[in-house]
Order: C-alpha cells, then structure tokens, then sequence
C-alpha cells in the first residue's frame, strides 16, 4: 500500500532482513517501469504467507497487483497468472519455510518448464511469524522451539537444490546489500524464464544472523558471506556447483542459462494449431 | 410380440471387444432414429480383468440402462456365471465357444466369436459377429449396421475398403449363427427418426463441449480417474490464440493455478476426482475469500481415500458444497443426463463470472462413461457470461461493500491484492471485527446471484414427492413414471442447481409431506442438506459402486410411502 493503512496492522520486527528486501523490490520495480515504458499495472506480485508473504502489502511505490495466498503454492498461482497473460511480469516472494518447505514440490516442475516468473527468497532460517520453529535451512543440532533438543535433520542447501532442479537463473545475495540486491531482481526479471534470487534476510528476534553473514572484526568473526569473483562465467553449471561447493554463502549470480521459457514453447506450439471451430467439434460427434 | 426396448450386456476381459460392442451398437441404431445409452464399468487395470458394458436400445428417450437383459453376450465363462442371473424370463445368451460350452438349456446358443473373425480376414471383427447376431434376433435390418460400418472405417486409409469389407461379412456370419439357433425375440419397433440433428457424446465430453461453449479459455488439469477423460479432450480441443490446456504436476497444482488463471482474467477450469477434490480444498478456500471465478469438475467415483476408482457413487456432495475450513458453502451444479452434462458446462463456468467465485461441477463415473444420442447443441443460442470488469483509474476498492463488485485484471488499472486473509476494500489483511462480518455477508451474499435457474415439477398437486440428484435422475424419473401409472400420487421435482437452490424450488419443497431422495451414497447427503433447510427429506440410498435400478427403486418407494402412511394415520 502507497498511503498508510490505519487497518492494516503487521510490522516487521526492527532491523528485520525484508526492510532492505523491499528497498530493492521497489527499486527494481520502479527501475523497470523507467526501463520497460510500461505501467506498473502489468506487475503482478504473488505471496505465500508469514513475514515474507506481507511483502505485497508493504511495498512503498506505485502499487503493482498481488495475491496473497496460502501457505506454499506461489509458485502455481504465479504460473496460473503468467499462462494466461504472458505479457505480465509476475514476481513470487517468499520465505524458506514456504518455498523449501511446504512448497518445494513446485519447484522442479517450474523448473522444468522454465516458467517466465522472478522468485525473491527471503531466507532466514526459520519460522518467524509462527515464533521461531526450525526451517529447512535451520542448521543442524540447532535449537528452536520446535527443537528444544538440536535440530535433528541437515540443513538443505538452497543454492545447490535449484541448479540440481534445473533452475535458468540463480543468484544469491543478502538483504542488507540493498543496490546489489536491487539490480539483482532487475537483471532477473529480465531474464526469460525461471529465476530465483536467494536472499540471506535474518530474523532479528529469532535467528540474528548478521554477524556471521558479514562478520566482526572486532570480534574476531571471519564472514561467511563472500562475493563470488568477477570472472566467473555464469553459463558453466560446473563452476556454479563449484562455487556451492565452497561453502559459506556466496553473493552474486551462480548460473544463468538460456532457453525457451514455458509461455515461448506454447506460443510456437499454438501457432501451428488452428483455433477450433465450436460448430465443427460439436458436429464431429453427429450420428 | 413388438418390442420398445432391448437391453444387451456386453460381458468379458479387458480388450475383448466389451466397449467396442456396446458403443457400435448404441452408435448404429442412434443413426436410424433409435434412442441409445450404453454403460460401461471396468476394473483398475491397464490389461484385461473383469469388465462389462451395457446397451439399451428403444424407441423413446432412454432414462436407464435397463434392469433385465434381453442378451448377454458372454465372451468367456467368469462373465457368463457373473451375469447370467440378470437375464430376463424371455432373454438369451450368446456365448464364445471358443473360451467355453454351455449344454443346451434353450436359453442360450454359443458361437466361436474368434475363429469366425478370423475367417473373415479380420481378427478384430469379432463386435461385428456379435452385433450380426443380436440385429437376427430383434429383427433390425442388417442395412443399419452394414451403413454403421462403413462410415465408421472410411478413414481415408489405403485399407478402408478391405475393413469394411471383412466387418460386413462379420455381421452376415453372425447372423447366420443366429438364425441357425432358432431363437427370436420378437422384432423390435421400427424407430421414429427425430426431425432434429443429433450428437452421441459421453458425459465427460458433453460438460467439455458446454465449458467450450461459454468460453472456456484454461484447463489444468492432473490424470485421475474417471476424469483423465476430460483432461485429454481438453488437451486436443481447447487450441488456438489465448487458449491453454495443459497437464498439472498435482492437483494442488491445478486448482491454485486455474486461481491464477481467473485471477488475471480468464475463464478457467480444473477437472479431477474424488481425491484429487479432497486436495483441492484449501485452494477452494482461497478463491471463495479472495473471489475469484473458477471451476472445478469432479467427476465421482466410490468411497473415500482411493476407494472404488473405477466405480460410480454420488458421496462427494457434502464435501463439494463444504470443501475446507471456515463459512464456505460453495456453488454446485450435478447434472443428471449427458444433455444436462452439456449444460452444466456452460452453467459451471457462466456462475463463476456471475459471482466471482469457485463453481463445482459435480458429475459422476457413470455419466463420464455412457454414451447417449443427444439433440445436437445450437451454439448460436448458448450466452456466454461475461465478467463484470473493473474499468476505472488505480486506486480501485475491490472488495468494499457488501455485494458483489466489478473485478479489475492485472494489466490494466485497478491494482488490489486478492488476499486468502480476510481483507478491507484494497485487500491489504485485517483483523477488525466489522471488516470480517462484512466480508462474510459479502461472500454469500453473492449467492444470491445464482438462486434463479430452472427445476422440473410434475404433479406438484400431490403432498409426496421425489426428488433425485445427479445420475440418479435417470432411474428415479423411470421408476416415477412407472409409478405414475401404477396409480400412486406422488410429485416429481428436480433441478442440477443444487446449491444453491431455486428459490421457488425449496419452497415447493418445503410444502411437501415427504421428500423422497434416492442417491448413491451411505450417509444419504442431499436429504441431509435439505432437512438443514425445513424439507421433510428422507434418503433411499445404494453404495454399491453402481446406479439404481428401476425395479429396486420403484419398491423402495412404495415401501417408504407405505411407512410414511402408516406413521400419519392412527392404528
């Protein structure tokens, strides 16, 4: 919403990843509208639920269209979305208890399919609204409320699942470094096909993750986040499993592929097919 | 004697030539001017097993697939000892004697289906042997048939002439096997053709060709039985620019990705069964509270969980009506005929526009696989509903006030966010007490939009009255009219607009003594909607996995009027 919204009564938590996740929606959004001359009306936004879902509520420029739907099924309403008008830009925001957890089933056929749609992640390694239950990517031995005694399972690893799934644009990034981010979801949305733009956004009340992300000097805390070099060519699937495979997280863009997106491959199919006459078909079946 | 009415059981493996039979037999005498229903049952398996397929052939509208056989043709000796207590006093058998020998008990006469196809040049003519038997013993001229087949195999293919060649021979042999039986069922009466067109459509095929006609433009739909059907018809006939059919990788795939469909703008439906449904219900809950059109048809099979996947039950109303958690009372339309399947396609997808909301279609196994002569649809005369589109500025309140308003789609003004939490007018979340009030009232008040379609009502004079549901039409409208004219005072009302009602319809109902409701299911769900609103139902309910029969229901009814009777008057 444009203006404040006496109804409307959720906050983010002060320091909270998705404040620096939302400067850099709207930069990119009001960055595509300069770049695209189209109106924002052509932007639909679709959530999942929790703290990430009430993204399409807050989002401070002009306002694009949204869903705000239920737990874990962005993924196929934004295809719903982007299939039946492919002249849309849709953008999926979600956390990773929704989009890992509840929704990962949706990932692979999207990816499959190379659905024209942005995914913005917000990862912060657990279920904040609910009040701080393990995640997927909660880190092992971990303790949450959901796991008073340490986590029991592995954390799964983002970053590799999608290139393994076959995801055309992976970029990892944090919410923190709002520029890098912001012209990240620019490049992403422009890129024809499945993207997801992973962002490290901790949880300030449940799982305060800044200082291992960026370190402290002070304290003699070496940073996990690092930037993935210059160089890297980012069509080599190789390198980017190299890259994984480093550990710690690495900020940049890991793999970009490039072919035909599911709305181009029905396009092309569709025009080779007529269009059927209704009198004919009904008339196919006279006896 | 004449005869109105002949009833055939085709009965044998998977692959043997069951549905073939049946359907070339409903399809050859359709095209003189007789009316045909076949139905079909199989087991779940992609080879083979036990399955039977049923053909009633007649001179008027064919309202069931018939109680008694007039034949069975039984293709081996499992089929023939499974069915052979369902041939009438004056019915015959033809069996196979290349699977198995019968002695001579006059009621029956064997013939080797295969070696006789065979000697025809046409191993799969084996349907046609039988059929050239079946026309000797009603007396239906062999031309109908010879005609049947060679419209049937010119395909335009170098080998058209020879097939229809081998087929007609095949029809010429077993009708010679016929005659040499000496058995005769007395002719049958020659048809009145219709002075109408006509199609021979399945269930599943008529709700796709009415959804075609109001302007379907998506279906996403995942395989299941008995509604795979649909998915594939959708598959090859729902082409061309702005139109997609497309298979889903789960139905909770299909039903939030139609939402999105019918979100941005376009009339969209899903198809799927009785689990498939279940799967669907948080989705529904989604479009009902953020209001946004869509259809789901569930086709019924039997049972809860996997259940009877194959089988035909009418118990998915209740969830269909209550699909998930909160106030949720969903639109429901459950066809009864094939031509009421074609009409509940258009209907389906014109309520979800009319009120911006999930419509579920309510069909059912043995409509799905039944084919039936039907008036062929005048495209001309069908009007597609069109959605009340928001054409202002931005800044649009979507959701204010208390009935329904006009819907913006994304790529033009009128930003909103159509929320799953309950929402104020832009549908930003909120948790304000008089918002929630408002917005339920809003959500059913929108039903009130759909309250005004058409019933039948026969004999409303009469205090006591049958009312049935879906599929169960059929056999309970036959069962009426044998009643009828038997002498008892009973009214008839029906309607497929089951939620929600006509208005003048729960009225008729209310004033009735008795409502008598025959459905396919245990816990007798529609009786149980209606007593909800004051009628005086009561169920006669079957869970066998298929559809009445006319006998059956004709002495349930009178028994329960007899109860009913009983009950009032002082002993």
């Amino acid at each position: 919403m444009s203006v404040k919204n006496p109804e409307y009564d959720f906050k983010w938590c002060p320091g909270c990843g998705d404040f620096g996740v939302r400067r850099a929606i709207d930069g990119a959004l009001k960055q595509r509208l300069i770049e695209t001359e189209r109106p924002i009306e052509e932007n639909v936004v679709v959530a999942g639920i929790g703290c990430s879902g009430n993204m399409v509520h807050l989002l401070e420029g002009e306002q694009p269209y949204g869903i705000h739907g239920i737990h874990g099924r962005s993924l196929p309403i934004a295809m719903g979305v982007k299939m039946a008008n492919p002249e849309l830009n849709v953008l999926v925001v979600a956390g990773d208890g929704d989009f890992l957890s509840i929704g990962m089933e949706h990932i692979a056929p999207q990816a499959a399919r190379n659905l024209d749609v942005t995914a913005v992640i917000m990862d912060n390694g657990v279920y904040g609204l609910t009040k701080g239950q393990s995640s997927p990517t909660t880190k092992i031995d971990e303790i949450t409320s959901s796991t008073p005694y340490g986590k029991q399972e592995e954390s799964l690893d983002p970053l590799r699942l999608y290139l393994t799934l076959g995801v055309s644009y992976v970029g990892s990034a944090l919410s923190s470094k709002v520029k890098d981010l912001t012209s990240m979801i620019g490049e992403a949305m422009s890129h024809r096909g499945f993207s997801i733009v992973h962002v490290q956004s901790p949880c300030t009340t449940y799982n305060n993750t800044y200082e291992q992300l960026k370190g402290n000097a002070k304290k003699g805390i070496a940073p996990i986040a690092w930037n993935i070099p210059e160089d890297h060519d980012e069509t080599d699937l190789s390198e980017a499993y190299r890259i994984v495979d480093t550990g710690g997280v690495p900020l940049g863009v890991l793999y970009k592929s490039d072919r035909p997106s599911l709305d181009q491959r029905i396009a092309s199919k569709s025009e080779k097919m007529k269009p059927r006459d209704l009198n004919k078909l009904i008339g196919s079946y006279s006896i | 004697m004449k005869k109105n009415d002949f009833v055939v059981r085709f009965a044998g493996e998977g692959g043997q030539g069951v549905v073939t039979s049946a359907e070339g037999l409903a399809q050859a005498s359709s095209q003189v001017g007789y009316h045909s229903q076949t139905f079909a049952t199989f087991p779940s398996q992609i080879l083979g097993g036990p399955t039977w397929t049923q053909t009633r052939v007649s001179t008027t509208e064919v309202l069931s697939s018939g109680d008694e056989l007039d034949v069975l043709v039984a293709f081996n000796e499992d089929a023939y000892e499974s069915h052979k207590s369902d041939v009438g006093k004056t019915g015959v058998v033809i069996y196979n004697t290349g699977e198995f020998q019968l002695d001579i008990d006059g009621e029956s006469f064997g013939m080797p289906f295969d070696d006789l196809a065979k000697s025809t040049g046409n191993t799969r003519a084996a349907n046609m042997i039988v059929i050239g038997a079946l026309a000797y013993l009603v007396n239906m001229p062999q031309a109908i048939f010879e005609q049947f087949v060679t419209r049937r195999f010119t395909r335009g293919r170098p080998n058209d002439a020879e097939i229809i060649k081998s087929n007609i021979k095949a029809l010429s042999l077993g009708r010679e096997q016929a005659e040499k039986s000496g058995f005769s069922l007395g002719a049958l009466v020659p048809p009145n053709k219709p002075d109408y067109e006509q199609i021979m459509v399945n269930g599943n095929v008529a709700i796709g060709l009415g959804a075609l006609s109001a302007g379907l433009d998506v279906y996403i739909g995942y395989p299941i039985s008995p509604s795979t059907s649909l998915l594939i018809w959708m598959e090859r006939n729902l082409s061309g620019p702005g139109k997609l059919a497309y298979q889903s990788s789960s139905e909770i795939e299909s039903i939030t990705s139609i939402i999105g469909a019918g979100y941005a703008g376009k009339k969209s439906m899903t198809g799927t069964a009785g689990p498939g449904f279940s799967l669907m219900s948080e989705g529904l809950g989604l479009a009902w509270m953020s209001e946004i059109p869509c259809v789901v048809t569930n086709v019924q099979r039997g049972g809860p969980s996997t259940g009877l996947p194959t089988k035909t039950e009418q118990s998915d109303l209740l969830t269909a009506m209550f699909p998930g958690h909160g106030d949720v009372k969903l639109p429901v339309i459950a066809p009864g005929t094939i031509e009421e399947c074609f009409n509940a396609g258009i209907a389906a997808v014109n309520w979800a526009e009319r009120y911006q909301g999930p419509v579920v279609l309510l069909s059912e196994m043995a409509l799905s696989e039944r084919q039936q002569n039907i008036p062929k649809p005048d495209v001309a005369n069908i009007n597609p509903e069109i959605r009340k589109i928001y054409k202002g500025e931005n800044g649009y309140q979507r959701y204010e006030g208390w009935e329904l308003s006009p819907m913006p789609v994304p790529g033009t003004p009128g930003s909103y966010v159509a929320n799953g939490s309950e929402h104020d007018g832009m549908g930003d979340t909120t948790h304000l007490p008089e918002r929630h009030v408002q917005m339920t009232n809003r959500r059913f008040s929108k039903l009130k939009l759909l309250e005004n379609e058409s019933y039948e009502s026969v004999n409303p004079q009469f205090n006591i009255c049958i009312m049935p549901w879906g599929g169960s039409k059929g056999p309970a409208l036959e069962a009426y009219e044998k009643l009828i004219e038997s002498g008892e005072k009973i009214s008839w009302l029906y309607t497929m607009f089951l939620n929600p009602l006509p208005t003048e319809l729960l009225q008729l109902l209310k004033d009735k003594e008795l409502v008598l409701v025959p459905e396919l299911n245990y816990m007798g769900q529609f009786s149980s909607i209606l007593r909800t609103y004051g009628v005086r139902a009561e169920s006669i309910t079957q869970f066998t996995g298929l559809p009445f029969k006319v006998r059956d229901l004709c002495s349930r009814i009178v028994e329960k009027i007899k109860q009913h009777q009983q009950g009032r008057m002082p002993s």
